[in-house]
């Protein structure tokens, strides 16, 4: 598979501040990619960096083989999805979607033309003559995806295109995005600090935090296995113990909890000595008492869909568990005495 | 603003019953020195000059005529138009067009730099930039032409350095009235700029490098356009002052360089001047600025309903 | 090579400091030459204050300080009386909520800016005339408190838009009057705003030749029209000092304005 963008161990500094501590990563062509992380992780500076709107402190940034860093924004054929769209006030719809045509020289006709096709893919043939401030926003991000996509760029990159808009309209997006992505083949380079949206749109995602790469895999992989506390903990919800190795064999281990139980897990490191455990909520099962993990109800919350059962176990660690509310669910109750079962993939020994 | 909270609205309208007896000594000081006074310069346009430099009241519209109609040197000829006032009119447009265009060329870099300063440097720079404005204009007028006059520190500074062999002369030109009047108004062609430049989304210009638009391009196709309202008032706070200006023709320019201002300013030396013309030559030229001004005023609201 | 931001462009950064070097080279050029020792102003004859001296002690000095004295209490009286005829207007403008007349209104305050300076000067000398009113110190005064107003309303209204009207709110809340929360509450809060006027107001009428010019009649000078009569004449050495005199009161009178509304903030 050919390597689209090749971050080469990136260095980014504002004066003392260090926001990208050598970055690496490969982007193949034809991929959805997501940069996933808190806000000051960095993922927009790398955006940024490979746009062409932020100079490389340290390192290289490849596209299709050829050393980009020093080549100005207006050089490269990467286009970006800006967060706030960043349309043109004072041109109209189709001739924001045909201005880079226009700057690529274009003639008149030709640059029409492929802006009405880039709108009907859009859905927005009809704005065609309006002026961005008449659009609503869901109507502007497609504008500004289509100015991206008219000059055929070998690169799409987003920058949290979908944060502006409300909930309903963001997940319709999602879909068309990863549609769009997949019937023009272009690479896109995605950017987010929403760990839905990564997981349900990405080829693979990179997660993120300050200024370092945490994981880099499909959905599945930084789901499944995460390799430390903190991918652990940014996608999805887990609980946290902290464990003292007793065996590790291969890619399974056996650890100690506080308390003196034993769980069999996956494990992320190779490592003996204290680590944290990670356990999906949704992934424990409740029990009668005395079998699986011994502990005791402490509270109940009504969440519509799921239950979450805050327990805590012999041994004094908290946890959740999350049970589907289905009709015939039974509830238990504050106090009750219950074992926790884990299910297949369910806990998980983290690098830290 | 108003009406944030149920408090602050009433605090609103605090002093409405008093706003007469408050707006009293407005009304009176600008209608009576200011509103009466046009007024009556408007009535005086249209009186007779008496012989002595005074006026006779009886109705007349010998100024306007004066300033128009050319009728020969004893008044017995065939009306023609008379071109000697409306050549200084002329003169002072062109003038005041090409000072604005200085301006501009030197004054929407200028704000454009500041107001891409990180904001604490920001301050200083427009302090610096405003400070001169606040020295009298007639002292920065005698400053520019002690500057360029023929044995003064510019020349002496050139020939000095050898780029000249012989002292310019600079005075009493055109480009010496060009220079006083761009000395005198810069800082109200930067000043606007930079506002409408401080409220400019630089991601625009990043959309439209990204789009394979060079510096310039973008300069001409999307930050120009935008920006558009603030040149506007810049070159209309340049030009208007311009228009009317008296210091820079009469001590930096000369003979030659007769211009709206002194045109007026000598109908008013007492027994050589005729009144009613100055006050005809006022009103022609308030006219030309309040039409100026209507014309901006429109644009701007078409601008709101776009 | 480094990539320039967006924002770059280059030879603007030039034309910025060319800009500046082209307003200050003319004034920092007569300051200098203010302490030139040699009377002829072509020849630089070393630093001295002789000239400062001249302008206080020197055959022309009567004709300065009588001068100095009109600008001065003209200006004085001209900002206090413009300052609060312009405290009242923002108070009615912008705490009497919507009344007829009020865009009017808003028009008379701000027509001495629209209006071309030469032509107010004109009309005013014909009004004066008109009436038969003797030129001098008092038709000086008049004419420097109309246009003052507009410019001491400027900051007044600024500031007082920016106070939330919660605070007048509270102390009529309190029991007090309508003139004890202004005094007490509102004008210490607009302190910053009318004191900018009244210095923006001095200025103004401190610096005003045309209007001055026009309207002041035989036998009255103010600092702007003295200056001018005499460099009619020719530029002297002692034009340059009162000139550098003037520039450094107001350079003070800005900086002061400035600061104040810093820290009013």
């Amino acid at each position: 598979m050919t390597c689209a963008v090749d971050i080469r161990t990136v260095t980014k500094t504002y004066g003392t501040f260090t926001a990208l501590h050598g970055v690496s990563l490969s982007i193949r062509d034809n991929e959805f990619f997501t940069l996933l992380g808190p806000s000051g992780c960095g993922k927009t500076t790398l955006l940024r960096m490979m746009a062409g709107f932020e100079d490389v402190t340290k390192g290289e940034i490849l596209l299709f083989g050829q050393n980009i860093a020093s080549l100005e924004p207006n050089h490269r054929p990467v286009n970006t999805v800006f967060q706030q769209y960043a349309l043109f006030p004072h041109m109209s719809v189709i001739d924001n979607v045909g201005f880079g045509l226009k700057m690529k020289g274009w003639s008149k006709e030709k640059r029409r033309t492929r802006a009405g096709e880039m709108l009907e893919m859009v859905h927005l043939t009809d704005f065609a003559d309006r002026l961005p401030a008449q659009l609503s926003g869901g109507q502007q991000q497609r504008v500004a995806l289509a100015r991206a996509l008219a000059p055929q760029p070998k690169v799409l990159l987003l920058d949290e295109p979908l944060s502006a808009l409300d909930l309903k309209l963001r997940q319709a997006m999602r879909m068309e995005l990863k549609q769009l992505q997949e019937d023009t083949g272009i690479t896109f380079i995605f950017v987010t600090h929403d760990q839905e949206e990564a997981l349900t749109m990405s080829n693979r995602i990179a997660v993120m935090s300050a200024g370092h790469i945490q994981q880099i895999g499909s959905p599945q992989d930084i789901y499944e296995s995460p390799l430390n506390r903190f991918v652990a903990d940014f996608i999805g919800d887990t609980n946290l113990l902290q464990v003292e190795v007793a065996a590790i064999s291969g890619d399974q281990a056996q650890v100690i909890l506080p308390g003196g139980q034993r769980v069999a897990c996956s494990t992320a490191t190779t490592e003996k000595g204290t680590h944290h455990l990670s356990i999906r909520p949704e992934r424990v099962t409740l029990v009668p008492i005395g079998s699986g993990l011994q502990a005791v109800v402490e509270q109940v919350i009504y969440l519509g869909t799921d239950l979450q059962v805050l327990v805590r176990l012999d041994g004094g660690t908290a946890m959740q568990v999350r049970i589907q509310n289905a009709a015939r669910t039974e509830v238990p109750s504050p106090g009750t005495r219950v074992g926790l079962q884990l299910e297949e993939g369910a806990a998980r020994l983290l690098a830290d | 603003m108003a009406g944030a909270t149920p408090d602050s609205a009433s605090a609103e309208t605090t002093y409405r019953s008093a706003r007469v007896p408050l707006l009293l000594p407005t009304w009176l000081v600008i209608g009576v020195f200011l509103i009466l006074p046009v007024a009556l310069m408007a009535v005086y346009s249209f009186l007779t000059k008496e012989m002595r430099g005074g006026v006779i009241w009886e109705f007349s519209l010998a100024a306007y005529d004066q300033f128009f109609i050319n009728r020969g040197l004893f008044g017995d000829e065939p009306p023609t138009l008379e071109w000697t006032y409306l050549t200084v009119f002329g003169r002072s447009i062109l003038q005041a067009a090409i000072a604005t265009v200085l301006c501009l060329l030197i004054g929407f870099p200028t704000a454009w730099f500041i107001a891409t300063r990180p904001p604490e440097t920001r301050g200083v720079w427009l302090f610096l930039i405003t400070v001169p404005y606040w020295v009298n204009l007639l002292i920065r007028t005698v400053s520019l032409r002690f500057l360029i006059r023929e044995n003064g520190p510019l020349n002496d500074a050139l020939l000095g350095a050898g780029v000249i062999s012989q002292p310019l002369a600079l005075i009493n030109t055109d480009f010496a009235v060009q220079l006083g009047l761009f000395y005198s108004y810069l800082p109200f062609m930067v000043l606007p700029i930079y506002a409408a430049v401080e409220r400019y989304n630089f991601a625009w210009s990043e959309a439209a490098a990204d789009l394979y638009a060079s510096r310039w391009v973008t300069l001409r196709e999307i930050v120009l356009p935008i920006v558009k309202p603030g040149i506007i008032a810049g070159c209309l706070l340049v030009f208007i002052p311009s228009l009317g200006a008296f210091l820079a023709p009469n001590l930096l320019g000369g003979a030659k360089n007769f211009m709206i201002g002194s045109l007026i300013e000598e109908q008013f030396k007492k027994s050589l001047g005729n009144w009613p013309f100055g006050a005809a030559v006022s009103m022609i030229l308030m006219s030309l600025v309040l039409i100026l001004l209507m014309l901006y005023a429109r644009s701007a609201a078409r601008q709101e309903t776009r | 090579m480094a990539l320039r931001s967006v924002r770059h462009y280059p030879g603007f950064f030039g034309i910025a400091l060319m800009c500046l070097t082209v307003l200050y080279a003319p004034l920092i050029v007569v300051m200098v030459y203010s302490f030139n020792d040699s009377p002829s102003i072509t020849n630089w004859g070393g630093v001295s204050l002789r000239w400062y001296f001249d302008v206080f002690t020197g055959p022309e000095a009567p004709r300065f300080k009588a001068a100095a004295w009109n600008s001065l209490s003209i200006a004085f009286l001209a900002a206090t009386i413009a300052t609060c005829i312009a405290t009242a207007a923002a108070l009615a403008m912008l705490r009497a909520g919507k009344f007829k007349g009020r865009s009017l209104t808003f028009a008379m305050i701000n027509l001495p800016l629209m209006v071309p300076e030469i032509v107010i000067a004109v009309a005013t000398l014909i009004f004066f005339t008109m009436i038969g009113f003797t030129t001098g110190y008092l038709t000086i005064l008049v004419a420097h408190i109309t246009f003052c107003i507009p410019f001491a309303y400027l900051p007044i209204a600024a500031r007082l838009q920016g106070i939330d009207g919660s605070y007048e709110a509270a102390a009529r809340d309190l029991y007090a009057t309508r003139a004890q929360s202004f005094f007490l509450v509102l004008l210490p809060l607009m302190a910053p705003g009318v004191v900018s006027g009244y210095l923006l107001a001095f200025i103004i009428s401190l610096d005003d030749f045309i209007i001055t010019n026009f309207v002041k009649g035989a036998g009255m000078e103010t600092l702007p029209t003295a200056i001018f009569g005499s460099v009619k004449q020719g530029i002297k050495p002692n034009i340059m000092a009162i000139s550098t005199l003037m520039l450094a009161v107001s350079f003070l009178f800005v900086t002061l304005s400035y600061l104040i509304n810093r820290r009013g903030r």
